[in-house]
């Protein structure tokens, strides 16, 4: 697959000397690199054209900068070490039940942040953890809530499939295919209510897509003018479903017909932000759009699916090869001539390092008191008491 | 069977706290407009309890026996259907708090295939009573995903039946964020619809969806079945950080009752004496309370004394109330209009057997509609639901 087509801006002759005088500057900083300290704008073609539905696609041409690189890399080596990790942690059954994991797909979560900010909203599915961190969660936090730890964001008590981050508008994480969607179309209901000049994604995937209640969900948005964004991050399978056997039209970002789509490829982190921007421009002034990220995951459909009885292995090396978005990254960050292979396999190191250590201590999180089993069930009401069912003849209070 | 209130002379003496609280519809007379919310529990004893956002709030409900003497009031009240009661509960919440907004199928500009949002619409403009297109499962979602950031959606299914395509949406996500999110989102909506056998609307308009509901965790259930408690449940839902759902009834929505002018609100886990009595405990809710109440006549003629509960809280059961009132009588007759299996009688008659079983001097009787579905014509439809004459046989029979 080509690389971006680089077509640097006028500054890059200066970001080449600069890149030779940060060269033993950052040797001097290799241990704790500070992104803030270079942050030369770039301007990078996406490596595939938008296809758009209905609308005018954006420009090719994404304006970033080595800051901002850099950032992208360092996020999904985490993210991809911390799914690494969790497939070690669950096949040590650390981690039970259900585990979706998102490597492969991280250019997605990376370049929706990139695109937006912490004011508007995400919902998604399952296949959570890295949209979580991408909202600002942290690792032990997500460590200690996959083993089902105190720890967790969830208090032990959701599980992989039910992160939430209320502080940074992220809606979860949830279980039951397409049901977020009608929750992300509320939750853009009510910032259209409270006038909050934000949007909500509402991501779903490819198995997703033939659920009904997305269309209704969409019908409602593009009725009432909803500031809601339709993502279906496409990997192409739905659990063991390949796309063309589930759907007569996988063009899913035409499936909106009177709603606007855009087709984006979802390994490139720079076209992933530039269609986010794109599309939150438009959902603020025109209505729902829905963007369609093709991208693919690596795992099989959780941890119990060997992802190798429905697709061949060279498919899976095929993609890991050619299209991988954090090599892609890489390969910017090193033809740029921002940083050398030797630092980003440092800073992979150091990512590594992190993750370990929040396993650790993720470990040494206790587990919920028994207590915790009747907490949050109901929010205390106005200090009302409840007549629940005591065997006394005392009042109680709601749990 | 109005309800009426007990020894309020000393009472309203209780300070105005809420000058700046915008008020109540101009059906109020004006001289009445006291703002002030008291407290007045079961047994008569009068005290305030906390307040929340600087409100009192009436949390306790208050029934006497028909005849008895109540204490000269000054407020004599308006006199209201019981849609209109809804009507007003919703219109009060809705000026009171900016954030409730009604969400449903012709509850805009039609008004309400009930006519219980009519004209709200008007009032409070398209984006706070908003006519969804029949798309049960999405706009439920819609609502639940509106009470995560904080708004509080009155979600009404044209008839109670209706949401059942919505069912997923109401158990996991509406029933059970607020667990798995860790107490990190509260869902405070409200979902409310007629349901119930009547009227012969036939089998798939006549379901009773509080036995498929009421195991999920992290919901109310109330049941409202006059005016008076319509309105108080209705504000007290609304105000509740819980999802509740308010189940309605078809046949009950043209009750005429007098309803007091002041502001109340009814609590939303307690049970409503309806005629204390010595013989029987009969617990009851939504219609057929006036199916016992009919039964409860024909029952006194003939020397009974039975105490009749209207249990409103389906879930969680106001044990107190009902243990309190086994304790006294020794037997008890659930009458339901919930199927025989699985119902609310059938959940009620487990949790009254594994509490207060000592109490019991026979076993607890449960009558509930046939295990059918309903059919539409008239004579076989009243058969499917419980009638008077059955429920005084059974008293005769349990009071041997």
């Amino acid at each position: 697959m080509a690389l971006s087509r680089l077509a640097s801006s006028s500054s890059s002759s200066s970001s080449t000397v600069g890149s030779k005088f940060l060269k033993p500057l950052t040797a001097a900083f290799s241990l704790r690199r500070s992104i803030s300290s270079d942050s030369n704008p770039i301007t990078i073609e996406t490596s595939v054209p938008f296809t758009a539905h209905n609308c005018d696609p954006p420009s090719r041409s994404v304006e970033t900068s080595t800051a901002e690189l850099h950032s992208f890399f360092r996020q999904m080596a985490t993210m991809r070490r911390m799914e690494i990790a969790a497939d070690s942690l669950y096949k040590a059954k650390l981690i039970r039940g259900f585990c979706h994991l998102y490597d492969g797909q991280e250019a997605v979560a990376i370049g929706m942040e990139a695109g937006i900010t912490k004011k508007d909203a995400i919902i998604t599915a399952y296949r959570d953890h890295c949209t979580f961190l991408g909202r600002g969660g942290t690792l032990l936090e997500i460590f200690s809530e996959l083993m089902g730890r105190v720890d967790g964001c969830s208090k032990g008590k959701g599980g992989s499939m039910h992160f939430y981050r209320k502080e940074t508008n992220f809606y979860g994480g949830h279980g039951i295919v397409g049901a977020q969607v009608p929750l992300g179309c509320g939750v853009a209901f009510a910032q259209k209510y409270s006038k909050d000049e934000a949007v909500t994604f509402a991501l779903y995937g490819d198995g997703a897509a033939n659920q009904g209640q997305l269309f209704e969900a969409l019908n409602i948005a593009a009725l009432w003018d909803l500031p809601a964004i339709l993502v279906c991050e496409n990997n192409h399978y739905g659990m063991g479903t390949a796309e063309w056997r589930a759907a007569k039209s996988p063009a899913y970002y035409k499936r909106g017909d009177y709603v606007p789509g855009l087709k984006v490829d979802g390994m490139d982190v720079l076209a992933v932000k530039q269609a986010c921007k794109f599309a939150k421009e438009h959902a603020l002034k025109n209505g729902p759009i829905i963007l369609e990220m093709d991208t693919y995951r690596y795992h099989g459909h959780s941890m119990s699916d060997p992802g190798s009885t429905y697709r061949t292995r060279d498919e899976i090396s095929g993609v890991r090869q050619e299209r991988d978005p954090l090599e892609r990254v890489r390969k910017l960050l090193v033809s740029h001539e921002v940083a050398t292979e030797k630092e980003l396999k440092d800073m992979e190191k150091e990512v590594r390092k992190e993750v370990d250590e929040a396993i650790a201590k993720a470990k040494e999180s206790s587990m919920p008191d028994p207590s915790d089993l009747y907490k949050n069930i109901y929010v205390k009401g106005y200090g009302v008491e409840a007549f629940g069912v005591d065997r006394k003849e005392v009042r109680v209070t709601l749990p | 069977m109005a309800t009426l209130f007990q020894g309020l002379g000393a009472l309203t003496s209780l300070s105005p706290s809420n000058s700046k609280r915008s008020l109540l519809s101009s059906r109020r007379s004006l001289s009445e407009r006291k703002a002030g919310i008291f407290v007045v529990r079961s047994d008569a004893r009068a005290n305030q309890t906390g307040a929340r956002k600087h409100d009192l709030l009436i949390t306790n409900a208050v029934a006497t026996k028909e005849g008895s003497s109540v204490a000269s009031t000054s407020k004599p009240g308006h006199e209201l259907l019981l849609f209109e009661a809804l009507r007003e509960g919703l219109e009060e919440e809705m000026e009171r708090d900016p954030n409730v907004c009604v969400m449903g199928e012709d509850v805009g500009h039609y008004g309400g295939s009930y006519k219980v949002t009519k004209d709200l619409a008007n009032k409070f403009g398209d984006l706070r009573v908003l006519d969804t297109p029949i798309a049960e499962n999405a706009f439920t979602g819609m609502g639940i995903g509106a009470a995560m950031t904080g708004l509080r959606p009155v979600i009404e299914g044209m008839n109670m039946g209706f949401l059942l395509l919505a069912f997923n949406q109401i158990s996991n996500n509406c029933g059970m964020l607020h667990y798995t999110s860790g107490g990190q989102f509260k869902i405070p909506v409200v979902i409310r619809g007629p349901g119930g056998v009547g009227r012969q609307l036939g089998a798939e308009h006549s379901q009773r969806l509080e036995s498929y509901f009421q195991s999920i965790p992290g919901i109310q259930m109330v049941a409202c079945s006059t005016p008076y408690n319509a309105k108080g449940l209705m504000k007290a839902a609304i105000r509740s950080d819980n999802p509740v759902i308010l189940f309605e009834h078809v046949l009950l929505y043209n009750l005429k009752e007098r309803i007091p002018d002041e502001e109340y609100v009814l609590s939303l886990e307690e049970a409503e004496m309806v005629r204390p009595g010595e013989h029987v405990t009969i617990l009851t809710y939504s219609r057929m309370r006036y199916h016992v109440m009919q039964a409860a006549k024909t029952l006194v003629n003939k020397g009974y004394d039975p105490e009749v509960i209207d249990i409103r809280s389906l879930k969680p059961f106001d044990l107190h109330t009902i243990g309190n009132s086994v304790k006294k009588t020794h037997r008890v007759l659930i009458v339901e209009e919930c199927m025989r299996t699985g119902g609310i009688g059938a959940s009620l008659t487990a949790a009254i057997s594994e509490n207060f079983n000592d109490y019991l001097d026979a076993p607890i009787v449960c009558l509930s509609s046939q295990d059918v579905p309903t059919p539409y014509a008239g004579p076989l439809e009243e058969m499917t639901v419980v009638q008077p004459a059955q429920i005084v046989t059974a008293v005769e029979q349990l009071c041997q």
